[in-house]
């Protein structure tokens, strides 16, 4: 195990682990949006920022994508961290102005109104539900696209043709914007505009998954044929 | 035909060895005289000569030139005297003589030593020490270890390392050579701009022509080291100039910029040790192994050694690449190589280090050229662009040009550079249209500041700087943008207008004729108008008038 310290109390981390799960498991609060502990760090959104003191040299970065070192000091609560937090959820709350996660997150740090002229996004840009349908569903979905102020999320080649419309995405979101419909007959991701008919259970007759992530989860975990003719109630 | 010179102003260049006899401005039409009159009878062709524009002299030689005579081109000079496709004309000036000296001579450990003794710094803007960036990798364990020479030049105006790779590109593979024995690499890679044909084609003939030699490939000249290159070329984003970025891109992954905090001489490209060089730091390296650490470490200053090649470009007489011995002063490159500046027009900022370098006032024109003394005073090195700026330009409208340039190239990973550079463009962009509010200065301040402290690499590191510096040295000028709701050096169009002095307006019908919205009235004799309603503010008048009587307010 590697020892450090946070805020002047010593922690413990697994060498290979970063410092934003450390912290947070020993109870720091440190904001975040584009962290999750099931897909790998990313370091996007910039609000997880603490200063880290190494070898007499003092820095801040993002301790989702820093990883613990031995006799490292961090500091989750300066000003300097302070000032900067808020001016990152103050651009995002400009950006997305209608997202409560960010309402929430700007009114704790006692921002009332962006200086920015108040744009009509939803999407923060973080990357989760692209890390989530890459790492742990295997669909490649959802990508970024361009760069810079154009930067989006979507279908690659903006066709949601390989979308299997589990939903992972929408779990993911920290900011809701990700929004799925569900009929008897289909299920809908909003957002990539990916509408999948809906299978019935043989047994009890009720749909239960989209036809198509039945298939895509046979072949990937190579179930037999009629495994997933069944829904899950019925199976027992 | 050659590489480039450097002297941009005055080309296309002749230059006849062995007497080094100068011309300038050369058309195909010249041709036949210069083969006639002075190839057959030795004559020199006065219209052909560079006239120095301070003293009015005919200069005949090349190195009797004032642009050329403060210079210092160890790594750039040699352009001139090669044909970029021969490796035979490389070899005939001492090429590959270093690497030679390198297999034969030296242990890969002493080579590292005297890369580290002679100073020398990475040249593409982080300003790293080399030996101790070799020394890291060849001590990183694992195999195979990489070299990558960075030629994703992107700044705009900068052309040294595009010039370097089609004039010399064996001096950069000799460097590399080198690089990779010391490091213990069999592998290369040059990652080129797509936007360089030229460059790709010179160096595709050289690495081709070195494997014919045996110097490159299994078993170089005979020894047991073995080394090959692969030229990959880049998809025209500025962010990939960017190290891990680079990596991320060879291994066909989204350029992005990625944590260093295991640095990429350790696990870099495919997760293996990657030592990753700029174009010109690679071709310094053969002149340090050549003519010696202590010979190289003379040149320049305590804390950088050597020269760097700059693109001087802008307001200045002699536009061209200019390679000093560091610590040369700005004053020095500006006045006495760059010849000051043209129309009589007054210097007033000089850019260094690209598009995310700062504006460096006249009163800091007598500081050394050096990667430390540019840090700070807000400015940086870089990859050695230098665009010079005089009365007629606005600082708020550079500072918004490279921020716009800047907000494009991001990659938009971090919300601090993405939404922090968009924001400044939009603060910038409306203080120029005549809509900047009081605070907007300090708001763009605080966002400059979040934008270099909380986003993940360089580019967001430094991307405030043209705004934080033209803030700092001209304050004044956003203030009259800001409260006065004028542009002093009356650039900014919403902010200017445009009127004819009915005094010195001859009526000649110039303006009236240049005008694209007929905003311009008069008749013969009658001293002509401008009607501000349809004025588009295009600046055709000004430039038509021979008179000097559109005046810009």
């Amino acid at each position: 195990m590697i020892e450090f310290t946070i805020d002047g109390v010593g922690v413990e981390g697994e060498e290979g682990s970063n410092v934003l799960p450390v912290a947070l498991e020993n109870g720091f609060e440190i904001p975040h949006l584009c962290y999750h502990d099931e897909v790998s760090p990313y370091g996007a959104c910039r609000l997880c920022l603490v200063e880290v003191e190494r070898g007499g040299r003092r820095r801040m970065t993002a301790s989702c994508t820093y990883p613990v070192q031995e006799g490292i000091q961090v500091f989750t609560d300066t000003e300097k961290v302070r000032k900067a937090r808020r001016m990152i959820i103050e651009l995002l709350l400009a950006r997305c102005p209608d997202r409560e996660t960010l309402q929430e997150l700007a009114s704790q740090m006692g921002i009332e109104k962006p200086r920015f002229e108040l744009r009509e996004e939803e999407c923060i840009l973080c990357g989760l539900c692209e890390r989530v349908c890459r790492e742990v569903v295997g669909a490649n979905a959802i990508s970024f696209f361009s760069r810079g102020h154009k930067r989006e999320m979507g279908p690659p080649f903006r066709d949601p043709k390989v979308c299997i419309a589990c939903g992972a995405c929408v779990y993911v979101c920290p900011v809701d914007c990700i929004k799925m419909e569900e009929t008897k007959e289909e299920r809908t991701i909003v957002r990539w505009e990916r509408t999948l008919p809906m299978k019935k259970c043989k047994t009890c007759g009720q749909s239960f998954a989209p036809w198509f992530q039945l298939e895509y989860i046979k072949e990937k975990v190579k179930l037999p044929k009629d495994f997933l003719d069944v829904c899950p109630d019925c199976r027992g | 035909m050659t590489g480039c010179h450097g002297f941009c102003e005055r080309g296309p260049l002749l230059v006849i060895n062995p007497q080094k006899l100068f011309y300038q401005k050369v058309q195909v039409e010249d041709v036949p005289e210069v083969l006639s009159e002075t190839i057959e009878k030795g004559n020199v062709i006065d219209r052909l000569l560079y006239v120095n524009p301070v003293t009015g002299e005919k200069i005949v030689h090349e190195d009797e030139v004032p642009f050329y005579k403060l210079q210092e081109r160890i790594i750039f000079g040699k352009n001139g005297s090669i044909d970029p496709t021969s490796i035979e004309d490389y070899i005939a000036i001492g090429g590959y003589k270093a690497l030679v000296k390198a297999l034969f001579n030296m242990s890969p450990e002493e080579i590292i030593e005297s890369v580290k003794r002679s100073g020398l710094r990475g040249r593409g803007g982080g300003g790293f020490p080399t030996g101790l960036k070799w020394e890291s990798c060849r001590k990183a364990p694992g195999e195979p270890r990489y070299v990558i020479c960075n030629a994703d030049e992107g700044d705009p105006g900068a052309y040294m390392d595009r010039s370097l790779l089609e004039g010399n590109p064996h001096s950069v593979l000799e460097g590399m050579l080198i690089g990779a024995y010391a490091i213990g690499s069999n592998q290369g890679h040059v990652f080129v701009r797509k936007e360089y044909p030229l460059a790709v084609q010179n160096l595709r003939i050289a690495l081709q022509q070195a494997e014919e030699y045996g110097l490159l490939g299994e078993g170089i000249l005979g020894t047991g080291f073995d080394f090959s290159v692969r030229i990959n070329r880049g998809g025209g984003a500025f962010v990939c100039g960017e190290s891990s970025a680079l990596m991320a891109s060879l291994e066909g992954q989204p350029g992005e910029p990625r944590p260093k905090h295991i640095h990429t001489v350790i696990s870099g490209l495919h997760d293996k040790p990657t030592n990753l060089n700029n174009v010109e730091t690679w071709a310094n390296v053969p002149v340090i192994i050549d003519k010696g650490d202590q010979w190289y470490a003379q040149l320049g200053t305590e804390g950088s050694k050597g020269t760097k090649i700059f693109s001087l470009v802008g307001k200045v007489n002699n536009t061209g690449l200019v390679e000093v011995p560091m610590g040369i002063t700005l004053r020095e490159i500006v006045y006495d190589i760059g010849g000051g500046i043209p129309g009589g027009k007054k210097f007033k900022a000089v850019q260094t280090g690209g598009p995310s370098g700062g504006c460096i006032p006249e009163s800091l024109l007598d500081i050394p050229v050096d990667f430390d003394r540019l840090t700070e005073v807000g400015s940086m090195m870089g990859s050695g662009g230098m665009i010079v700026m005089d009365e007629g330009n606005c600082m708020v409208d550079v500072a918004k040009y490279f921020i716009n340039f800047l907000r494009d190239e991001s990659c938009g990973k971090c919300t601090s550079c993405r939404e922090g550079t968009q924001r400044m463009y939009e603060i910038l962009n409306d203080i120029t249209e005549g809509k900047g509010k009081r605070g907007d200065v300090e708001l763009l301040e605080e966002l400059g500041w979040v934008v270099a402290e909380a986003s993940l690499c360089a580019l967001g590191g430094t991307a405030p700087n043209p705004v934080l510096s033209t803030i700092q040295y001209f304050r004044d000028e956003y203030e009259a943008h800001i409260e006065e709701k004028q542009c002093p050096a009356g650039v900014c169009k919403a902010l200017i207008q445009y009127t004819i002095d009915s005094e010195l307006c001859t009526a000649c019908g110039r303006c009236r004729k240049a005008c694209p919205s007929d905003a311009i009235s008069g008749a013969k004799k009658v001293p002509h108008k401008i009607d501000q309603e349809k004025c588009v503010k295009c600046g055709m008048c000004v430039e038509s008038c021979k008179f000097d009587a559109v005046k810009v307010q």
